[in-house]
């Protein structure tokens, strides 16, 4: 009895190693912290009812971008613990299981868990902002999506402390991700975690697709919206398009490995091949669902901070449109080597090197519109700057690996590992830094400090190429991916060195940017004015932060710059008087997106060890509050007049 | 009132029908089809797998030694009536007759429940006939797969239906319960236009072929 109870335990606590000792009394540690200073300050009922039911788009955004910047906190822990294994020649800090484990977190974490929230977070701030809208189209499925991540998120970390890791890379290809080859229950934490999340993004793009197309101030025409929400209603045209692949393919590995079908196994006509397409078929178009939104981002940053209309605004409108497409035709350059027909490959060769056009016309409107303007070096404005150059040799051996017969040499190596961080890192942690610096006034009423700021875009961005130039060179020299250790005498020591002080430069960058946010919450500027970047857009031209109803009157548009034009108007003395306020319709908060989400990961976590006994509840849970949802019939509210004029004149609004 | 935020005020919706005589009403409408199109690209996905997969019997039963005319041909009868008188409903609905509406969303749930009981049927045949099993052969976890799904659709139809029934009976025709009823049609008809797919895809090929 007792020798099954210790068994049961070491495996279910990943047990042996110090630093997963660590985790586990820090993840203690916080926690009790956490409940603490919560029960002693009385917090809960605030934090249940500003936070935990809130189906406000802006509190909603800034929960996902804290959740976010923890996991890009997480993420860079296991980037950094990896530069410390290849440090030099013949380390042993971490083993291979170990550093494969790493890797796929790191690469899971990153792109799922970190990047899209973040974009996601940015655009629930600032979408229904820029059309002029009181929230989003559904502000309850909009919290159910947040809460679905958050579920993933929570389960995917827990696996590196109960049960064990992943350890078949972020795109977990088939056969050694399955059941035969990856036995324990690592692998089903990849399946459920990243499932999970999954149907939140895809209840994302569906949510902000019909906010844009429907919810627009009166006025504002498709080509006269701001560029940022172009770049959303194109992403989630492509995540409504590509997620329920993804989501078929999880499912069926799930069911591969839970219940013992054949999709992608070797035996019984299985067909390991199907998964490498059904991933990556979701896989590409993904990269641009992290990528055209921060393309927006630095198009409006752009154009404010040159203080100038956005040169070929049309043209970028259709280069992404065009890409967007593009990005659904290309996923076999993921797999070149892998025993496609040469005519195959040359298809998917060009389609790969035709997304360089439009991109590449994107670079030149950029640089354009930089061309004479009056260019003002902010922190924003900084990172979109140094986008264009580092993005760009990002771009550059994109096309070096579109080509199919040249990729044989480059596949795997550390050549390729070098690109997809020049376009990750460059182009959507920079726009997303970006957006973080330039929205931050308006979700939280103060600046964040501009020195620090510059100080932090410095150091990551030089860190930066410190880190991932030499890479190019060391995949050139025959360095493969996903390698644990290498022996001396190859000539990859010193670059290896180097790369890895770059890393832990990025660390620091990435730390003084989170010292900036605590050190500007308490001492930050506040934004008085509601416009401190003299924006072109309308999230600019309400307080900072923005009132619950966002608008207190929904602005009627004429011109692309909506939020200048009303300025020069006003200026010339051409602004008409504002009308009497209305009661405003506001939806009610609700209980449900995150009791929903519990049931979830209740679900999910009885799934990853096969407890039918746990699952099955936690389904019938999630069914249950979805049943108990459709009852719900007095959802909304009205904000009354005076209430309304209250906040207003509170943010010196009313004269 | 409150302010519309939406490009078509008050005003101009007093003509239409009245599952879009509200901004939510339409909102979730067009909402829903969106939600369908990922649909699509899910059961694509699945027709997809099952088509790669079809030949990949790996020793076990294959299509032709599966596939039975007869209840195939009553599982698609019994559907494919589901979904006319579904139809039957929203005509209702668009005439204000709480009573028939309900009464023919009563008769679709009902050959819905014929159509998931036919279909586990069919399963149970397989399963313990055959010894055809999930786990025999990338056929046929594809094919339990595909069905699996479509059917498990067709049981939270069921569900939500019957949720809705409540919902009519308490309040009667409501913009919101017309929204309702409105958008749980659309979603009927789309599986059965999935089930003409499978119909094509998986049966008479699997006959032919
Ligand atoms: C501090 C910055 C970063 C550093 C130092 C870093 C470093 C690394 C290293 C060393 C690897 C493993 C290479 C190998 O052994 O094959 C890796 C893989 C990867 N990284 Fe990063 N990374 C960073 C940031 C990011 C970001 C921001 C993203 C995405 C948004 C990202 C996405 C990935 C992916 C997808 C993989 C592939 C994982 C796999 O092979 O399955 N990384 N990174
Ligand atoms: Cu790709």
């Amino acid at each position: 009895m007792m020798d099954s109870i210790t068994n049961f335990l070491s495996h279910f606590f990943v047990t042996g190693d110090p630093m997963i000792y660590g985790a586990d009394a820090s993840i203690a540690l916080v926690s009790v912290a956490v409940l603490a200073v919560l029960t002693y300050f009385k917090k809960w009922k605030w934090l249940w009812n500003e936070w935990l039911t809130t189906v406000d788009h802006k509190k909603i955004g800034i929960m996902y971008i804290i959740a976010a910047l923890l996991m890009f906190f997480r993420g860079g822990v296991d980037a950094l613990m990896m530069r410390t294994q290849l440090a030099m020649p013949g380390l042993s800090f971490l083993n291979a299981e170990h550093y494969n484990q790493v890797f796929t977190t790191h690469g899971t974490i990153m792109i799922i868990f970190a990047a899209m929230p973040f974009i996601f977070g940015l655009m629930n701030i600032a979408v229904p902002l820029q059309i002029g809208a009181r929230d989003v189209a559904f502000p309850f499925l909009n919290a159910v999506s947040f809460w679905l991540f958050f579920a993933g998120a929570m389960l995917f970390n827990l696996s590196f402390v109960i049960g064990g890791s992943p350890d078949a890379g972020w795109s977990s290809y088939a056969p050694f991700a399955g059941i035969e080859l990856n036995p324990g229950v690592g692998q089903n934490y990849y399946v459920l975690a990243v499932q999970i999340s999954g149907i939140g993004s895809l209840a994302t793009g569906i949510n902000f697709l019909v906010t844009i197309l429907k919810m627009r101030a009166p006025g504002m025409k498709l080509f006269k919206m701001p560029m940022f929400s172009w770049s959303i209603l194109i992403t989630s045209v492509i995540i409504i398009f590509a997620f329920p692949a993804f989501t078929v393919a999880l499912a069926l590995m799930t069911i591969d490995r839970l219940f013992g079908a054949h999709f992608f196994t070797i035996a019984a006509g299985g067909s390991p091949m199907l998964w490498a397409n059904l991933f990556w078929f979701w896989g590409h178009p993904e990269v641009y669902i992290v990528l055209l939104p921060v393309f927006g981002i630095f198009s409006d940053v752009i154009a404010t901070f040159a203080h100038k209309t956005l040169f070929g605004y049309a043209v970028m409108v259709w280069s992404m449109i065009a890409i967007s497409f593009l990005s659904f035709i290309t996923w076999l350059h993921h797999f070149f080597t892998m025993g496609n027909t040469a005519p195959v490959n040359a298809f998917f060769s060009i389609s790969t090197m035709l997304i360089a056009i439009p991109t590449g016309v994107k670079i030149f409107n950029w640089l354009f519109t930089l061309n004479k303007g009056r260019i003002e070096f902010t922190t924003p404005m900084l990172w979109a700057l140094a986008f264009i150059p580092n993005f760009t040799i990002g771009g550059v051996t994109g096309v070096m690996l579109a080509m199919a017969p040249a990729d044989y040499q480059y596949h795997n190596s550390y050549f390729l590992v070098a690109h997809f961080h020049s376009t990750l890192i460059a182009g959507t942690v920079f726009g997303i830094f970006c957006g973080l610096h330039y929205w931050w006034p308006k979700m939280f009423g103060y600046l964040l400090d501009e020195k620090k700021g510059k100080w932090a875009f410095w150091v990551f961005m030089i860190s930066f190429n410190i880190c991932f130039m030499p890479m190019y060179f060391l995949g050139l020299m025959g360095m493969t991916r996903r390698m644990y250790t290498y022996p001396a005498g190859l000539g990859w020591g010193p670059i290896n060195f180097i790369m890895t002080i770059g890393a832990f430069g990025m660390g620091i960058g990435f730390a003084i940017m989170a010292y900036n946010i605590v050190w500007s919450a308490i001492h930050g500027k506040k934004d008085t004015t509601g416009d401190p970047w003299d924006g072109r857009t309308l999230e600019w031209s309400i307080a900072s932060p923005a009132p619950e109803y966002n608008f207190a009157h929904i602005p009627t548009v004429s011109t692309r710059d909506a939020f200048e034009t009303m300025k020069e108007e006003k200026r010339a003395g051409r602004a008409k008087p504002p009308a009497p306020f209305k009661p405003i319709h506001m939806p009610n908060n609700s209980g449900i997106p995150v009791i929903m989400s519990a049931f979830m990961f209740v679900a999910g976590f009885g799934f990853v060890f096969w407890w039918f006994w746990m699952a099955i509840p936690g389904v019938i849970g999630v069914i249950a509050c979805l049943i108990a949802r459709s009852f719900v019939y007095d959802d909304f509210h009205h904000i009354p007049v005076d209430e309304i004029e209250r906040t207003e004149r509170a943010a010196g609004r009313l004269s | 009132m409150a302010e519309s935020t939406l490009s078509l005020d008050a005003k101009n919706r007093k003509n239409l029908p009245l599952e879009y005589s509200t901004e939510e009403g339409d909102l979730r409408i067009v909402g829903f089809w969106m939600f369908l199109a990922a649909e699509l690209v899910l059961f694509g996905t699945l027709f997809g797998t099952y088509l790669v997969l079809k030949s990949h019997t790996g020793g076990g039963p294959t299509a032709q030694d599966l596939f039975k005319i007869g209840p195939v041909m009553a599982e698609t009868l019994v559907l494919l009536v589901s979904s006319f008188t579904c139809g039957l409903s929203t005509l209702e609905l668009r005439r204000h007759n709480k009573k028939g509406l309900i009464t023919w969303l009563a008769v679709t749930i009902i050959l819905g429940l014929v159509f998931v009981g036919l279909e586990a049927n069919e399963f149970y045949t397989y399963v313990t006939h055959e010894g055809a099993t999930l786990q025999t052969s990338a056929f046929l976890s594809g094919f339990f797969i595909l069905l699996g799904t479509h059917g498990c659709h067709v049981s939270l139809g069921i569900v939500w239906i019957a949720g809705i029934l409540i919902q009519l009976a308490r309040r009667g025709i409501t913009p919101v319960t017309a929204r309702k009823a409105f958008i749980v049609g659309l979603y009927w008809h789309f599986l059965d236009v999935v089930w003409i797919f499978i119909f094509t895809a998986v049966y008479l090929t699997g006959w032919v072929m």
